[in-house]
């Protein structure tokens, strides 16, 4: 008990202090995570307003194959994803295993289907009369689509957010294609996995406290969009 | 060429034919209320008119355009409208973004659009909310809102669907005042719905009928409201006596029509032997207490049945071998004294005599 109390203040002292190792990890994290929330969201604001907006057969099976995709574990998208960058695979002449660029991929790949599920039902959530609306005043499609995305705005950025929450999270991914290599591709979830295998609890501690801390911030920002 | 041109339009919603054939020409500059009860199909016809849906069948020509081609042509033409919806849904935005959205969208400069949005914002007296949350407005002051965002773009069409349902009495004045500014100051073409008789004669130029999903009768109002072309129309515009008989003889198109045991005197052209049914308005029928002689072609006894006081006026059933409503003022149902069981002539003018063609099958 005495160790667990000792290694918190220990890892409160490291964040405190700004400790450069702590904060190089804690920061490359966060611009991995935004990296890979930014792309999937160019990715999925048009393909999720494509899905909702135009009618096709299959639809709702597709929409429903988006939300199995929901709760894919990490390792096999890691799995995947080194298959496929890994020196046989078939992107494997990229050289891009073991950067932070395939570990955007790799979150990227894992955030999508959340991201465009929620935006989907986001835009579903928008009452009809507003898309008539538009259309009755001159909107083209194009224009309509713009109004219902900002008659939905909470909705698409709780969307978003709780894709940053997904990826800023994972360890799967992480670890299998990035392969937490020391000042590359060392974020804080694979850190904490390392640091407390080897018995350095302080550290893990202060990683831990902080990833909890950003995931404090997500929380709270989506309670504010959700109250508004 | 009229400015809207539909030609045999049907609608098919599910396993339901919500409009069928619809035909109707609408002139540039004429206000049109398409009147009818609630699912007529009065919504539909909008929407379709409005190139919101697409029809199952038929085409709307817009000013020569055929508006079933392309979907540019569709975007160029709904440009040139604009539709209040039914319900007025204000986009999450201030009130002036709200109006402005229709400009901006069509490409228009902002100096232009600035300068028409105020000038619209005070039309409608809304001016100084125009940095209000639209969300926050009252439904007048949305419905306003809503108008205001379709004419501020000028169209040639506006289309309004039930402009002023669900809205209280002084909101509904002000809706109507606002939509008369816009049919003196614009001379825009107007369609409109609306299931109150009263406010589609007092704004439209002509009415259409909607019953069922068919137009049954186009005409003035006066024309609508007093030769109703069938039983149906007859009903809707509140002839409350509809009587069913044969034409037994007609001399002149002085016609006398056999309703199982009386005679009733009517103009019409229709031939002997033709089912017909005879509209009387109610505050074509006099009372007396003895019978009279006039120039009135039919006279009936009866026995009052029911008395209904509706403020100045008094509604009163008779019977004379035939139902009969008869609306009356007020002080004379009291100088006659009549009340249930008391005997009455009741009078009406042949010429007062509706006489419509009755459809056996349809």
């Amino acid at each position: 008990m005495i160790e667990i109390w000792h290694g918190l203040t220990k890892a409160i002292e490291l964040i405190v202090s700004l400790d450069s190792e702590v904060m190089e990890i804690a920061v490359r994290s966060l611009i991995i995570s935004v990296t890979s929330t930014l792309l999937a969201s160019l990715i999925c604001l048009p393909l999720g307003s494509l899905i909702h907006f135009s009618g096709f057969p299959g639809k709702r099976i597709l929409i429903n194959l988006i939300q199995t995709f929901f709760s894919l574990p990490t390792v096999t998208i890691g799995l995947f994803v080194f298959i496929i960058f890994s020196r046989v695979g078939p992107l494997g002449g990229l050289n891009l295993l073991f950067t932070p660029a395939v570990m955007v991929l790799g979150q990227m790949v894992l955030i999508t289907p959340i991201m465009l599920g929620l935006i989907i039902s986001a835009l579903s959530g928008v009452d009809k009369v507003i898309q008539d609306t538009a259309h009755s005043l001159g909107a083209s499609r194009f224009q309509t689509a713009g109004v219902v995305l900002r008659e939905a705005r909470f909705a698409v950025t709780s969307a978003v957010i709780m894709g940053f929450g997904r990826a800023i999270s994972e360890l799967g991914i992480a670890i299998m294609v990035g392969g937490n290599i020391r000042g590359f591709t060392r974020i804080i979830t694979t850190a904490i996995a390392l640091e407390t295998s080897k018995g350095d609890i302080e550290f893990s501690l202060a990683l831990g406290i902080i990833l909890i801390f950003i995931a404090l911030i997500v929380n709270f920002a989506l309670n504010r969009i959700q109250q508004r | 060429m009229p400015l809207i041109e539909i030609i045999d339009l049907s609608q098919r919603l599910g396993e339901r034919d919500t409009l069928k054939n619809i035909n109707i020409k609408v002139e540039r500059s004429e206000v049109l209320a398409l009147i009818g009860p609630t699912g007529a199909g009065k919504t539909t016809l909008l929407r379709l008119i409005g190139l919101i849906d697409t029809p199952t069948a038929g085409k709307i020509f817009f000013d020569g355009v055929d508006t079933g081609k392309s979907a540019r042509d569709r975007l160029e033409v709904r440009r040139r409208m604009a539709f209040v919806l039914q319900k007025p849904v204000v986009f999450n935005m201030n009130v002036y973004d709200n109006i402005a959205c229709g400009l901006k969208w069509r490409g228009v400069e902002k100096d232009v659009i600035r300068q028409k949005v105020t000038s619209i914002l005070e039309m409608v007296d809304l001016l100084a909310e125009k940095n209000r949350s639209a969300r926050t407005l009252s439904g007048g002051e949305a419905q306003m809102v809503a108008i205001a965002r379709a004419i501020v773009s000028e169209p040639e069409v506006l289309l309004l669907d039930e402009p002023t349902a669900n809205l209280d009495p002084i909101s509904e004045a002000t809706i109507e005042e606002l939509i008369r500014n816009i049919i003196h100051h614009y001379d825009t073409t107007i369609i409109m719905s609306t299931h109150d008789m009263a406010q589609g004669q007092r704004l439209a130029d002509r009415v259409g009928v909607l019953l069922d999903g068919r137009i049954q009768q186009t005409g003035d109002w006066r024309e609508v409201f007093n030769s109703p072309r069938n039983r149906e129309v007859a009903d809707f515009v509140g002839v409350e006596n509809i009587i069913d008989g044969v034409i037994a003889s007609n001399e002149d198109n002085v016609v006398t029509i056999d309703t199982i045991g009386n005679a009733i005197e009517a103009i019409s052209d229709y031939p002997v032997g033709e089912e017909v049914s005879v509209c009387i308005r109610p505050e074509d029928v006099t009372l007396a207490l003895s019978r009279i002689s006039s120039s009135a072609r039919n006279s009936f006894v009866g026995e009052v049945t029911r008395v209904v006081l509706m403020g100045s006026l008094t509604r009163i059933e008779i019977d004379c071998g035939f139902p009969l409503v008869c609306l009356i003022t007020k002080r004379s149902a009291e100088e006659l004294d009549l009340t249930k069981g008391k005997q009455a002539y009741a009078t009406f003018k042949a010429t007062g005599v509706h006489v419509i063609k009755r459809e056996t099958a349809r």
